[in-house]
């Protein structure tokens, strides 16, 4: 997985035998100059903008600086150099839309990131009006993403341990290949399949529960997928002691298979949570639109958080505007959380064996 | 073993969520200081969650008659906003009661009632013949009506940083609106605008994407106005080529605020809510006209139910060739589209009871302060009749 | 990834023992056994009976819809599936769904690469897995977040270097302009790469971190610099998994709705303008259409969603084939 840094970087300290090497304070040194000389340009030219400013300044010191390499190191050097500052670069380049993301939403999200927020619904507020919260939104969410998982794990397990313990031959590969069929499936064509037929065909209204079968639909790959790696982990000696002692195969899955592999599964169970957890398209289509509270799950249309958003967000007024980033930052921290808590079940509980 | 444990901690983690559900509220009351009742905790989470009563319906009156039960909407966003005051008003009055429109636009409502994933629709026109049947048939004991509820003017907004006010007649907005004027200082824009310095810009007409009612409206109003530079007729889907197309109102006003040089059509409330321009627009006497309530008033005295229109179906229709100099010509009437028999016995209470309420002297008292006009009163004693007969 | 590894490497040391175990506890013939095994059987019937219904589902709903399609389902640009005649067409939508993501990928690899190459080889170790933890933590932020800060603070914020790219480069065709910069391909494009990025950057530092030692060190040894240590061991040894991560973050592209939906114009023209106001895509019609749509239209819509299941299915095959070459190739390395 990609959390296992197994392999340390090596050490790469290319010595040079012979050659002249520019000292380590000449870096400073250049990139001082650099930025104070395009800070004088913006001064005297029409240039202006600090984006613009660091892009330049950036950009052209890369550029003398891997001069200056080539006029002392040579062109292999240079090279290298370049190559060290691109890689850099590259990194900020990456950094600052990301960081960018996270903390815009923190700023903007802040503003009416409170308990008013946490602990009202939209009842009776018009999108004009400054108050109004997402709790109709949270609980909607939470509970379709409970359903999906109460649905969507025990499946999933299973088909895993029917992947992991009992398939052999065609029948299984042809599950295994579903299985990244699904991995495919665009999020909103799960939605619009529960749109067309639930709520179109069938009749059911919408509901929360329309929502949490469409999240199932995205789950169920993930969960069955992560389940059967964990399961495959599980060495064989601890099966075959379990079958030596007269245990029979049903038994030794459920007390010795599954335990072993059960942080991992918990971890990719995790994961799937959080990833619909914030999952937009297929709910919007048929969970309906409710603006007050509604617990009940099975019944009348519920709200959901990354639905409120997508909503707020598509409205003019800076009042809406301004609950979106609110909604955006719950969103985020909930996430995260999910997030945190797996991979720490991920380090701390590894399949052991 | 470790993995019980780590089991333990996922349970008292689903715990203390679903612990949460205990501490929301449906309570936004701006008279009840929101944040006051954030940490008291309402009883059960079976029922609505409604907070512990602000009791008496003092405010509204008391001619509301109430229904509990939950109404599911959507449609025309042009009646979006007297939607949500609507709502207010009898969700406050009527504890029990809980009423979402969704909004979506007058396609999808009309698409939502005849798929009957909703109990009624708003729309900015009337059934179509190729509708109606479909429409009917949802209804299976009665014909699906349409009932005229919220007349509003259609702002013409422009984002132009330093105008406050342009005149533009028809002919030049089918114009612009189908990219045959692309620059803001057109000669034919500066001839009707003397005095007003127009920046060389290009004109970035904002439309509707959705199905809308306002773009039927709109373009109507184009097709009978500037029939010589308009040849594409009236429709719910934008009919003009160019433009950028946006989804709802909303995102109209939106574009057409963040951008210089956008122009859009919206309904009033979208414009003044954003601090959007708008235009004085010319109508069928060559004049330009402010939109103000008595100019509409003048333009809509004029509608007539539609012609062929049966029963208690009322489909207006405007007199676009009025002589009056001082009609604001670009409107729209957005309609309720209910079945008049047929309704579920569980929801019928509330969807008379509710729309009663929007019909009264009461609910359209409301209309002007979120910038419609009332109904005209002769269409709506005939709405009154109607509503009194829903089934 | 790994999973295909593991998979070879356990998979011949397991076989052979599971099966005489299992034989053994049949012998045995417990009652339980037989239910639990018809339950774990059942399971994967029951998922394949649900992906062939939603498969039949899906094709018995856009079949007649694009029977009754009165234009060319290929080639048409415009979308009234409830007219009368109801047309349709899926290029303005493929095409822009093609573009955006194709901008993307050209946006977002080459620095997710250079993100892979600085966590792990030129970072210092801890600030290294520091890195990687945030990244990989970068790669949960929800796709409405990101389309929430594209509508609210890049399409304004994009505005004027749109307007530079014109000015200085609006000689290249894709570069013409209108004059007006808003939503457009472009800023789609961009949303979409800031998403692919930790994706991307995740999977190549993974593959960056498995380079063989002996490879880095037979470079090093013959003097080489960093970068051509990077040049002829790093980046060779890893380009199977760059592919393959390219093609997986392609996937994503293809697919996203949320995002695209807010920052794409919603228009129907095929156009490779990408700073035009222009631009469309299947999942985002989708999502901004079905509230539309009628019978007919519905049907479309499911069928535009099968192209784009379609497009995704062959672009997540393509992977997991580059995947396997790259196992051979490893297996012939090793």
């Amino acid at each position: 997985m990609t959390t296992s840094a197994g392999i340390a970087p090596s050490p790469l300290r290319s010595q040079p035998l012979r050659g002249n090497r520019l000292p380590a304070w000449s870096f400073f040194a250049v990139a001082v100059a650099v930025f104070a000389v395009t800070a004088g340009a913006f001064a005297v030219t029409k240039l202006s903008g600090t984006v613009d400013y660091f892009v330049l300044a950036v950009a052209a010191y890369v550029v003398i600086q891997s001069a200056v390499a080539w006029a002392v190191e040579g062109r292999r050097h240079a090279k290298d150099r370049f190559a060290t500052l691109l890689v850099g670069v590259a990194f900020l380049v990456a950094l600052v839309p990301l960081v960018g993301i996270v903390g815009y939403t923190i700023h903007r999200g802040l503003t009416r990131f409170d308990v008013t927020f946490l602990t009202h619904s939209m009842r009776n507020v018009a999108e004009q009006d400054p108050n109004g919260g997402a709790y109709h939104a949270i609980i909607g969410t939470v509970e379709q993403v409970a359903i999906a998982t109460i649905i969507a794990v025990p499946f999933g397990v299973f088909v895993a341990i029917y992947l992991v313990e009992y398939s052999r031959g065609k029948f299984g590969q042809l599950v295994s290949f579903i299985v990244d069929v699904m991995t495919g499936l665009p999020s909103i064509v799960a939605g619009l399949f529960i749109y067309a037929l639930w709520i179109l065909d069938l009749h059911q209204g919408y509901s929360g529960l329309a929502g949490s079968l469409a999240l199932v639909i995205l789950m169920l790959p993930t969960i069955v997928r992560t389940s059967e790696e964990m399961l495959k982990l599980v060495p064989d000696s601890l099966r075959e002691g379990s079958y030596a002692l007269g245990v029979p195969k049903w038994r030794t899955i459920v007390r010795v298979v599954l335990p072993t592999a059960l942080p991992g599964v918990v971890t990719g169970v995790m994961l799937a949570i959080a990833r619909v957890f914030g999952e937009t398209a297929p709910v919007l289509l048929v969970i309906g639109t409710s603006a007050s509270i509604n617990y009940n799950p099975f019944s009348g249309s519920q709200g959901s958080l990354p639905v409120f958003i997508y909503n707020e967000a598509q409205q003019a007024n800076a009042t809406a505007i301004t609950r979106a980033w609110a909604g955006a930052l719950t969103l985020i921290a909930i996430v995260m959380l999910l997030n945190i808590v797996a991979r720490f079940i991920a380090r701390f509980a590894r399949v052991r064996g | 073993m470790k993995s019980n444990r780590l089991v333990a901690l996922s349970c008292l983690a689903v715990a203390g969520v679903l612990a949460m559900a205990a501490c929301g509220s449906d309570n936004n009351s701006t008279s009840n200081p929101p944040s006051s009742s954030a940490g008291g905790t309402s009883p059960s989470s079976a029922s609505g969650g409604s907070s512990p009563s602000a009791s008496s319906t003092s405010t509204t009156g008391g001619s509301i008659s109430c229904a509990k039960g939950t109404l599911q909407l959507a449609g025309s966003t042009a009646q979006t906003n007297a939607m949500s005051a609507w709502t207010k008003a009898y969700q406050t009055a009527c504890k029990g009661s809980t009423i979402d429109y969704g909004g979506g636009g007058s396609g999808q409502g009309v698409q939502n009632f005849t798929d009957g994933t909703v109990d009624f629709a708003g729309s900015d026109f009337p059934l179509t013949s190729s509708e109606k049947p479909d429409a009917d048939k949802r209804c299976k004991a009665g014909p699906a009506i349409d009932l005229p509820m919220v007349p509003g003017p259609i702002a013409v907004g422009f984002n132009l940083p330093g105008i406050k006010t342009l005149n533009l007649s028809a002919s030049n907005l089918a114009k612009m609106f189908s990219g045959k004027i692309t620059k803001w200082d057109d000669s034919a824009i500066k001839t009707d605008n003397p005095g007003v310095t127009l920046p060389p810009a290009s004109i970035q007409a904002f439309h509707r994407s959705d199905g809308s009612g306002t773009s039927f409206n709109f373009s109507n109003y184009l097709a009978n106005d500037a029939k010589a530079d308009w040849s594409y007729g009236a429709n719910k889907q934008w009919p003009a080529p160019g433009g950028q197309g946006e989804k709802g109102t909303s995102a109209v006003a939106q574009g057409v605020k963040s951008t210089p040089g956008g122009i859009g059509y919206m309904e009033l409330s979208y414009a003044t809510q954003n601090q959007i321009s708008y235009a004085k627009v010319g109508n069928a006497q060559g004049k330009f006209v402010e939109l103000t309530t008595a100019n509409v008033v003048n333009f809509l005295s004029k509608a007539t139910v539609a012609a062929g229109a049966s029963g208690q179906d009322l489909p207006l229709s405007f007199d676009y060739a009025n002589t009056d100099p001082n009609a604001y010509p670009s409107v729209l009437v957005t309609y309720e589209i209910v079945c008049q028999k047929g309704n579920p016995a569980a929801k019928v209470s509330l969807i008379k009871g509710f729309l009663t309420y929007l019909a009264s002297d009461q609910g359209q008292g409301i209309l002007p302060q979120n910038g419609y006009v009332k109904l005209p009163t002769n269409v709506q004693s005939k709405v009154q009749a109607a509503l009194a007969v829903i089934g | 990834m790994d999973d295909d590894e593991r998979r070879d490497t356990i998979g011949t040391g397991h076989v052979a023992p599971r099966r005489s175990a299992s034989s053994l506890a049949v012998g045995r013939s417990s009652r339980g056994d037989v239910i639990f095994r018809q339950l774990a059987r059942g399971s994967g019937i029951l998922l394949l009976l649900i992906i062939i219904a939603i498969a039949a589902f899906l094709v018995s709903k856009a079949v007649p819809a694009i029977a009754k399609d009165k234009s060319n389902f290929l080639t048409f640009t415009g979308w009234d599936p409830d007219g009368n005649p109801p047309k349709f067409g899926i290029a303005p939508l493929a095409a822009g769904t093609l573009i955006t993501s194709a901008l993307a990928l050209i946006m977002g690899v080459p620095v997710a690469v250079g993100v892979a190459l600085f966590i792990s080889h030129y970072a210092p170790r801890r600030m290294a897995q520091l890195l990687g933890a945030m990244v990989d933590l970068l790669a949960a932020v929800p796709s409405i977040v990101y389309g929430l800060f594209g509508l609210i603070y890049l399409v304004p914020a994009m505005a004027k270097f749109q307007g530079l790219l014109h000015k200085y480069f609006g000689f290249i065709p894709i570069f013409s302009s209108t004059g007006f910069y808003t939503k457009s391909l472009l800023v789609a494009g961009v949303v979409l790469a800031i998403m692919i990025l930790p994706i991307v950057a995740a999977i190549s530092r993974e593959v960056f971190l498995q380079t063989p030692r002996e490879h880095v060190e037979a470079a090093l040894a013959l003097g080489a610099t960093k970068w051509e240590v990077m040049r002829t061991a790093v980046i060779p040894y890893g380009r199977p998994g760059i592919i393959s991560a390219t093609v997986l973050g392609f996937g994503r592209a293809l697919g996203e709705t949320i995002a695209v939906a807010l920052v794409l114009p919603i228009t129907f023209k095929v156009t490779l303008k990408i700073l035009d106001i222009q631009g469309n895509s299947i999942a985002a019609e989708i999502a901004v259409y079905y509230g539309d749509a009628g019978k007919v239209g519905r049907g479309a819509l499911i069928a535009a969603g099968l192209v784009l299941f379609a497009m995704t299915l062959l672009v997540n095959l393509i992977a997991r084939a580059i995947v396997a070459r790259r196992r051979d190739f490893r297996a012939a390395a090793a």
